[in-house]
């Protein structure tokens, strides 16, 4: 497991491996927000836990779809399965290199861009939070739509369909603990349900996951 | 006698042959009835006017757009642990009826919504959460479609089913806690048995469910025979193709 998590990650930071590239994404979706609805500093703040929450939602969709591709065109998805590792095993590390290389990334960076729009000081701390605990469910889900289109030639765009409305509780949820953190009410049911269902879906996600993989590769 | 003996493709397309006129008579008969009934025979509501009407499409079709994921929940799932691939047509053959269910229930809601709440659309929780069972549907379609072999077309649509479900109550649950409602409650709640709907308008209102309820029935039925009979023409041309 160690070795798959290493290799995963060696493979995303060698050059070409498309780190830094969901950072790069993240940015430029806060910038063209900022852009589209104009400089007003209290309207940017009131959006802001919004926006962030959208921008690390699509910067994850992004990099979704080398997730699985790669390793199944030159067959290492193959050898995995074949593997004594259990394939939820695989795909949970997977998932798991996933949320390392674009997830904890965009939990860095988020409260820097909540400066650039003006997040109010006492939002800072709950924008972290939240992403930090819903972001591994963005990956677990993500992984499960890779697994699905990984057969599919050009499944880019029904990926995005088919996991973007899964994504919908976990971005109510955590733009609602950013939002009421921001306008410093008390967060603790939408931080607990949003833990919950990060929790949820790490437990019973990767099962989905490895069943559909297993017919994409039958 | 048993239901798993309608497995067979055969004795599926028999039965189908012999329910599906009175299926369709029945339906046609009722929707029919329920629509003409509700629509030129029952009083404007004093509030309301005539916009009322529209509850005799709107609350029918809404409760066919859910009803339809559930039979493809089920269907999937008896797919999914006894491989009848009747089932899994059937559940192929169901999602675009309940897509136009769901789009019915979502337009008919916009017009009933202009002259009542003032708004085509508000981000209510039952409109909402309308929109998303829309997406689950176009996702799961597309998907069918995106897949060449049927057997594992079938197999992932059917895992994407069972998660879309989970996740469609999980949206239902997030949605509520994120906006309140401007949707009224249920009209007609089943365990308490008190309704808010007058007897005149309630009456067609039952005939126009029940005639959907037949309707979406009778398109399954036709609609999965076609589908069956699409594969075996399918099968057909590859045995000749290989001759």
């Amino acid at each position: 497991m160690k070795a798959l998590l290493l290799r995963d990650l060696r493979l995303a930071f060698r050059a070409g491996g498309g780190f830094g590239l969901g950072l790069a994404f993240f940015l430029i979706v806060v910038m063209l927000v900022a852009f589209a609805v104009g400089p007003q500093a209290e309207l940017l703040s009131r959006i802001a836990p919004g926006v962030l929450w959208i921008g690390a939602l699509l910067a994850c969709l992004l990099s979704l779809d080398r997730l699985l591709a790669l390793d199944f065109e030159d067959g290492s998805l193959d050898l995995l399965a074949t593997a004594p590792l259990p394939l939820e095993a695989a795909l949970s590390v997977k998932a798991l290199a996933h949320w390392i290389t674009t997830g904890l990334p965009l939990v860095v960076v988020a409260p820097a861009l909540g400066v650039l729009l003006n997040l109010p000081p006492q939002g800072f701390a709950w924008i972290t939070i939240a992403l930090l605990v819903g972001t591994p469910a963005l990956s677990v889900i993500g992984t499960f739509g890779a697994a699905i289109t990984v057969g599919i030639k050009r499944g880019g765009l029904l990926l995005s369909l088919l996991v973007l409305p899964l994504y919908v509780p976990t971005l109510i949820f955590g733009a609602e603990v950013a939002r009421r953190g921001a306008q410093g009410m008390d967060v603790s049911t939408p931080l607990l349900m949003l833990a919950g269902i990060t929790f949820g879906v790490l437990a019973c996600m990767p099962f989905a996951s490895a069943a559909v993989l297993r017919v994409n590769l039958r | 006698m048993s239901l798993w003996k309608y497995a067979n493709p055969v004795k599926f397309l028999h039965l189908s042959e012999r329910v599906l006129p009175t299926l369709w008579v029945l339906s046609i008969a009722c929707v029919a009835t329920g629509l003409v009934w509700g629509f030129f025979f029952t009083p404007d509501d004093f509030r309301q006017g005539s916009t009322v009407k529209i509850i005799y499409l709107h609350v029918p079709s809404a409760l066919m757009a859910i009803n339809a994921w559930f039979m493809m929940l089920l269907a999937s799932l008896i797919w999914l642990v006894r491989r009848h691939h009747v089932s899994a047509l059937a559940a192929k053959a169901a999602a675009p009826v309940g897509v136009v269910m769901t789009v019915i229930a979502l337009v008919t809601g916009a017009l009933w919504g202009q002259p009542m709440w003032g708004t085509w659309w508000a981000w209510d929780p039952r409109l909402t959460s309308f929109l998303i069972l829309f997406l689950f549907y176009l996702g799961y379609m597309a998907l069918w479609a995106a897949i060449e072999d049927p057997d594992s077309a079938a197999d992932l649509t059917s895992v994407l089913c069972l998660v879309g479900s989970v996740f469609a109550v999980l949206s239902r649950y997030a949605v509520n806690f994120w906006n309140q409602g401007l949707h009224q409650g249920t009209s007609i709640p089943v365990a308490t048995g008190e309704r808010s709907v007058a007897d005149v308008f309630f009456v067609p209102l039952v005939i126009a469910m029940i005639g959907f309820g037949l309707l979406f029935l009778a398109l399954v039925f036709y609609r999965t025979g076609t589908e069956i009979r699409l594969r075996r023409t399918k099968a057909l041309l590859a045995r000749e193709a290989r001759t």
